[in-house]
């Protein structure tokens, strides 16, 4: 079975096209895809999870996992149409909070944006505008949302969040410009500028990967304080296990645009069940033990989205790709399954992986083979 | 103030490279006679060696100094003042012609391996060109010894004519590498080899690295931000602040009972991969961001942000004393330090 339009009720845990959502974000079978001249990018391609409030998703993947395309996919931020260059070819669909965004008119969506849902994204000296005050852009947001709130009102509480996050003296900084921010308290104003609107959905696209590790720490911090404050849902983008480890409830891990496994973030830690997961625990050093062994990295190059290799995307690079007998590998995609082995972790998050193997023999590698070196 | 013949710690192995009060001070000129207006001090004073066949590993927030450290030991900057002596000769000021020779035995590996290569050249004539440059034709002519030295960086000799637009950011990096140990260097400093790197690429490298260390008898100085892959590689840590050291040390003290506060904090600031100690873990949170190189506090350069900062921090500059066998420190109230060592850290 190759992967079919419509998604089969053994893709996920997603409800079927059109039922009503199961919860607060509910993205089915998102697939995005760039028309180049070198072919389909197929940078997301059928990802569906949900997302409740109060909770915090982290997305990992390497770079081209389709991690950040499926972020301003949610946000609406692509070009779409069906022709042309630079326009994206989406599908499927995203619930918020009981609407279903793809379907919704265009300045609907403008509406929730930045009101019911907003970005922190990496690089706050080119997310913000040079040429304004930071006052002046977190004024602007404010009052795009909220047209009868005077300049007063609006400046009042640009000053308000602005302390919130941290930011010393705000009432006078208030009216510095970006380049007189430091990268740290840049990365703050952002953070002041995407809750203006208290946002019941906020997404941070590699939130701290511009910044040196003491303000690192200060921003993850800042974050988790927030969320427990405001309770909003939060998606954290991220290459850095680290990251997602001192930040996320669950955990999504994305390959080639797929999600290859999803859990609770402890589960996914101390018990992951796909060999692209064991890949990045054994690349990655430890800060936090002695390790004399070497790193156990993962053969080869992630996958060029134009050719995602048939069958499991991961299997050119995967040591276990010839253990499921007759190559299956090779022809079949690996739906997600549930991972039966694993009770249900706090917030009722299941655990599911998408792998041909069976589980007793995933369970064994991971005890055996792999936990051991890490 | 520091004694310079204070701290040698010449035990062990022999050192490969002494540096010696190394100091590195960008001018900063204003107006139509580019009058000085002041200095960003990039590197202030740094006193180290490096020992034969070890790693050496350099850590520090950006602005530390520590890529500039790197690039006056390869002698790619001149030192506004210090000494650094390679194998017993002192490289501080020579010369274009001067150096030449020399650069065979210190080469260096770059941090971006989009940048670092040339996009006109295909890969035999970018590996190749050291041997052009020193003047060498290597046994089996120099097109054989570049293909080999592809097959030791994990590449395929058939690579040799491709353009450096044809591979990954790994394999570039592979590349750059091989360019570094084309001429059989003793002394190889790797700028952030991996930052650019994905996780999963980035352990091929660093194992990468560590074979060839194994393999070819090499010395290497490692630059990096991250603190994970510096505990992996390095046998003996420097950490930077503002263009200072201070704390050089082997790994295993270096993160088991580190003694500079700026080191405790960096170390509990790095997120670890591991949920289940999100809650138990004790952390320390800097205030503020670095101070500027161009104008650095007095005294203590971290008493800013230092949550044990008193008068005698602002007031002086802590040496970088050994204060345990094996162990430097540049701080009036060192953590995790024996008694009568902190006493008279604290007393001057």
């Amino acid at each position: 079975m190759t992967t079919a339009a419509a998604p089969s009720p053994a893709s996920g845990p997603a409800s079927g096209p059109g039922e009503p959502p199961t919860a607060f974000l509910d993205v089915r079978d998102l697939r995005i895809h760039f028309p180049t001249d070198d072919g389909l990018v197929k940078s997301v391609d059928g990802l569906s999870f949900q997302l409740e409030k109060g909770r915090t998703l982290g997305i990992v993947g390497e770079s081209g996992s389709g991690k950040s395309v499926t972020s301003l996919g949610i946000m609406g931020l692509h070009t779409v149409g069906q022709y042309g260059r630079g326009k994206a070819r989406i599908s499927g669909e995203i619930w918020l909070d009981g609407k279903e965004l793809m379907s919704a008119d265009p300045d609907e969506v403008r509406r929730l944006r930045g009101r019911e849902m907003a970005m922190i994204f990496q690089d706050p000296l080119s997310a913000m505008h040079p040429y304004f005050t930071i006052g002046h852009q977190i004024v602007e947001a404010y009052r795009v949302h909220h047209s009868d709130a005077g300049k007063k009102t609006a400046r009042k509480r640009a000053v308000e969040l602005l302390d919130r996050v941290g930011i010393p003296q705000p009432d006078r900084r208030v009216d510095d410009y970006p380049h007189q921010f430091s990268g740290g308290m840049r990365q703050r104003a952002m953070i002041a500028m995407a809750l203006v609107n208290n946002p019941e959905l906020l997404i941070a696209d590699e939130p701290t990967t511009a910044l040196d590790v003491t303000v690192q720490a200060q921003i993850l911090d800042l974050i988790r304080d927030l969320q427990k404050e405001f309770g909003s849902a939060v998606i954290v983008i991220t290459h850095d296990l680290g990251v997602v480890a001192e930040l996320a409830d669950d955990i999504l891990v994305m390959y080639g645009g797929r999600c290859v496994e999803r859990g609770p973030a402890e589960q996914l830690f101390s018990a992951p069940r796909h060999p692209y997961t064991w890949g990045l625990l054994g690349s990655m050093p430890r800060i936090d033990r002695e390790q004399t062994e070497r790193l156990i990295p993962v053969k080869g190059s992630p996958p060029s989205l134009i050719n995602i290799p048939s069958g499991c995307a991961f299997n050119p690079r995967c040591p276990y790709a010839d253990v499921p007998a007759g190559g299956i590998t090779r022809t079949e995609r690996p739906e997600l399954r549930l991972v039966t082995g694993a009770a249900g972790g706090p917030g009722g998050g299941q655990h599911w992986s998408a792998c041909h193997m069976a589980e007793e023999e995933r369970t064994r590698i991971w005890t055996e083979e792999i936990a051991p070196k890490l | 103030m520091t004694i310079p013949g204070q701290q040698a710690p010449s035990d062990g192995p022999e050192a490969l490279l002494t540096v010696d009060g190394l100091v590195k001070h960008f001018p900063i000129t204003k107006g139509l006679l580019r009058r000085q207006v002041g200095a960003v001090q990039a590197v202030d004073g740094l006193t180290f060696d490096v020992r034969t066949g070890e790693t050496l590993g350099v850590v520090g927030e950006s602005g530390c100094g520590k890529s500039t450290m790197g690039r006056l030991i390869t002698r790619l900057l001149e030192p506004t003042g210090g000494r650094v002596t390679f194998r017993g000769k002192d490289i501080s000021h020579l010369g274009v012609a001067g150096m030449r020779p020399l650069r065979r035995d210190i080469q260096m590996i770059f941090q971006d391996p989009y940048s670092s290569l040339n996009p006109r050249h295909t890969v035999g004539t970018i590996v190749g060109a050291p041997f052009k440059l020193q003047g060498i034709t290597p046994e089996g002519g120099v097109k054989k010894e570049v293909q080999r030295l592809l097959e030791l960086v994990g590449l395929s000799p058939e690579h040799y004519n491709r353009y450096p637009h044809e591979f990954s950011g790994g394999q570039r990096q592979r590349i750059g590498i091989a360019r570094a140990l084309a001429l059989k260097p003793k002394l190889v400093v790797a700028d952030e080899p991996v930052s650019a790197l994905d996780v999963s690429i980035q352990a091929q490298v660093v194992n990468l690295l560590d074979d060839l260390q194994d393999e070819l008898g090499l010395t290497y100085v490692i630059i990096a931000h991250d603190l994970s892959v510096i505990r992996h590689v390095s046998d003996r840590i420097a950490v930077m602040y503002l263009g200072k050291l201070v704390e050089l040390t082997d790994r295993t003290s270096l993160y088991a009972k580190p003694m500079h506060p700026y080191t405790k904090a960096l170390l509990s600031a790095v997120p670890v991969p591991d949920p289940k100690r999100r809650t138990k873990r004790e952390r320390i949170l800097l205030k503020g961001d670095v101070p500027s190189p161009i104008s650095p506090p007095s005294g203590c350069r971290f008493h800013t942000r230092c949550w044990k900062a008193t008068d005698v921090c602002k007031a002086q500059e802590p040496p970088l004393l050994a204060l345990e066998p094996g162990h430097q420190v540049a701080c009036h109230h060192p953590e995790n330090a024996p008694e009568a060592a902190a006493a008279g850290a604290a007393g001057g």
